[in-house]
């Protein structure tokens, strides 16, 4: 009996794919494809302490293994998650994770005190979003940044709480050091990589926002490569993410260091991924004899 | 469960135009609960985001599906490929689709280019109480007329270079037309047109928008169209969740 659950900052899901934040919303939708208990847990869409109309479209452009998009944080706020998201989410049986952006270290400091008295069960530093002008990504490119942010928001914040890495950076080791020192229970990695398309016959870039973040299996071998260099520099768990599309693709990601994994660009190929991933995950444990998906984490021989 | 993904076959395919296909899908659970203007998500091989199509017709006594799609890019040129008995994995029946006319009110469809499909099933519930106005490039870029025409329609052509019909815009034809509801699909000046057209004649509206979309069911939130609420204020909707198809006074052309 192969057994895939995995443990995050003291936080049990009863298994490793989470679905990564702003692919998933709030639960609702893919809740009509499948229960939500499927997910060991569910990353929400990005939220700020006041609600944000997003960018104008058009947000998407598809490159080749891949899209671009900028959606820009388009959300309700943290208020509105609290009361009409966060109940209906608890009951789906699996754990929930709020992502939380902001303009200024005190936008992020009061949306996690706010969601101390809540049952959300960890929090999500959204530092690398780079689709909006403020906040997001400019605290998760320098040390400092990472820093400063994560020491702020773990002086308020009761939750477990992971910080989402930009891979925007030349050493993402340097930045995962710098969120593990600054009281990060986790890490979560990669973002999306900065990208830009432009129509050849009007000469506009495809995005509304010019740039938008890449993601999708283009970006798969960059991600297992940073998550492959920050878990060998921290002792806190990293979640890996950024163009998981295949068991294969989740298999190689655990090796490479994750402890869990979120996926989220392939539901929009195939909204059924979870349960392909699942199933596949589970067939490669049982026939390489493998009790626990957890032993699979970090095992990569490199040369 | 609301939404499914199902492996539809395709049961015949033609090419109408030289760059608009015909596909006949046979997808009994979509087709069941398919209304007009509702689209599905069909996924490309190889590709990574599916592509948005209307329907442009269904039958579910038959379990069928029609797509009628122009090639207008790299995921439409790949679809315009699959032979008949081809599987075409379908993600299914999104969105929501056009409210139908009342008993007897005769009803105003306009469609321009490749927004004319969706309006075919939709024009079926008018009957012959059905007048639609039809626009496009030139005469051989025409397509479905008599398909109209076979459901009882009274079909009005305009073609931009005047080689068919009346040479100039679809909503052009409508200006004299009575009607008492309208409906309609194509390039943004198209849907301004008929918008104001049925606001001075003091009918409904209901108008079919597209945008680049990623998911498909509202929450990714990528495609984004800017829409106004009862009290005047705007806001970004999403097409493929509160729409394709909208109340026209509730978009912001």
């Amino acid at each position: 009996m192969t057994d895939l659950s995995v443990n995050v900052a003291g936080v049990a899901f009863h298994n490793p794919l989470i679905a990564a934040s702003g692919t998933f919303g709030f639960g609702r939708e893919y809740a009509e494809f499948y229960p939500l208990s499927t997910l060991g847990g569910i990353s929400c869409k990005g939220i700020t302490l006041q609600e944000r109309p997003g960018n104008p479209p058009p947000r998407i452009a598809e490159t080749p293994s891949g899209m671009l998009n900028a959606v820009g944080l388009q959300n309700p706020g943290v208020d509105h998650f609290i009361r009409e998201d966060l109940p209906w989410l608890r009951e789906q049986g699996t754990r929930i994770i709020a992502n939380i952006a902001g303009n200024t270290p005190e936008d992020y400091c009061a949306m996690a005190e706010k969601l101390n008295d809540t049952d959300v069960d960890m929090i999500e530093l959204n530092i690398s979003c780079p689709n909006v002008k403020q906040g997001g990504v400019q605290f998760g490119t320098t040390t400092e940044g990472v820093s400063g942010i994560t020491g702020a928001v773990r002086r308020v914040c009761k939750k477990p709480l992971m910080v989402k890495l930009s891979p925007n950076v030349s050493d993402i080791g340097e930045m995962a050091l710098a969120a593990e020192a600054a009281g990060a229970d986790a890490i979560s990695l990669i973002n999306t990589l900065t990208g830009m398309r432009i129509d050849i016959r009007t000469r506009r870039p495809i995005i509304r926002n010019n740039t938008g973040g890449l993601s999708g299996p283009a970006v798969f071998p960059v991600a297992v490569r940073m998550v492959w260099q920050a878990a060998s520099k921290v002792k806190i768990p990293v979640v890996g993410l950024g163009g998981i599309a295949t068991w294969q693709d989740a298999v190689e990601m655990l090796m490479a260091g994750a402890t869990a994994l979120q996926i989220g660009t392939v539901l929009f190929t195939d909204p059924m991924a979870p349960v392909k991933i699942l199933k596949g995950l589970e067939n490669f444990l049982q026939e390489q004899g493998i009790e626990h998906v957890s032993e699979l984490t970090g095992t990569v021989r490199p040369w | 469960m609301k939404y499914q993904v199902e492996n539809g076959v395709l049961l015949h395919a033609a090419a109408l135009t030289g760059d608009v296909y015909d596909f006949v899908i046979k997808a009994p659970g979509i087709a069941k609960k398919a209304q007009p203007g509702q689209f599905v998500h069909v996924a490309v091989p190889g590709k990574t985001l599916r592509r948005p199509i209307s329907l442009c017709g269904f039958n579910a006594e038959e379990g069928t599906l029609r797509l009628v799609f122009q090639v207008r890019g790299e995921g439409t040129a790949i679809l315009a490929t699959l032979q008949e008995g081809a599987t075409l994995d379908l993600l299914g029946p999104l969105g929501h689709g056009f409210p139908a006319p009342k008993e007897g009110q005769k009803a105003l469809y306009v469609g321009g280019g490749i927004g004319v499909p969706p309006l075919l099933q939709a024009s079926k519930a008018a009957g012959e109480n059905a007048l639609v106005c039809l626009g496009f490039r030139t005469a051989s870029a025409v397509i479905l007329q008599q398909d109209f025409e076979q459901n009882g329609a009274t079909v009005y052509l305009a073609t931009d270079d005047g080689s068919l019909g009346h040479h100039g815009f679809a909503a052009d034809c409508a200006k004299d037309l009575s009607f008492d509801v309208a409906y309609a699909c194509g390039p943004t000046p198209m849907l301004r047109a008929v918008r104001d057209l049925a606001k001075e004649k003091g009918v409904p509206c209901y108008l079919s928008l597209e945008e680049r979309m990623a998911c498909g069911v509202g929450a990714c939130l990528g495609c984004a169209t800017p829409l106004i609420r009862e009290d005047g204020t705007k806001y970004f909707g999403h097409v493929c969740k509160d729409g394709p198809v909208f109340e026209a006074g509730s978009v912001d052309l």
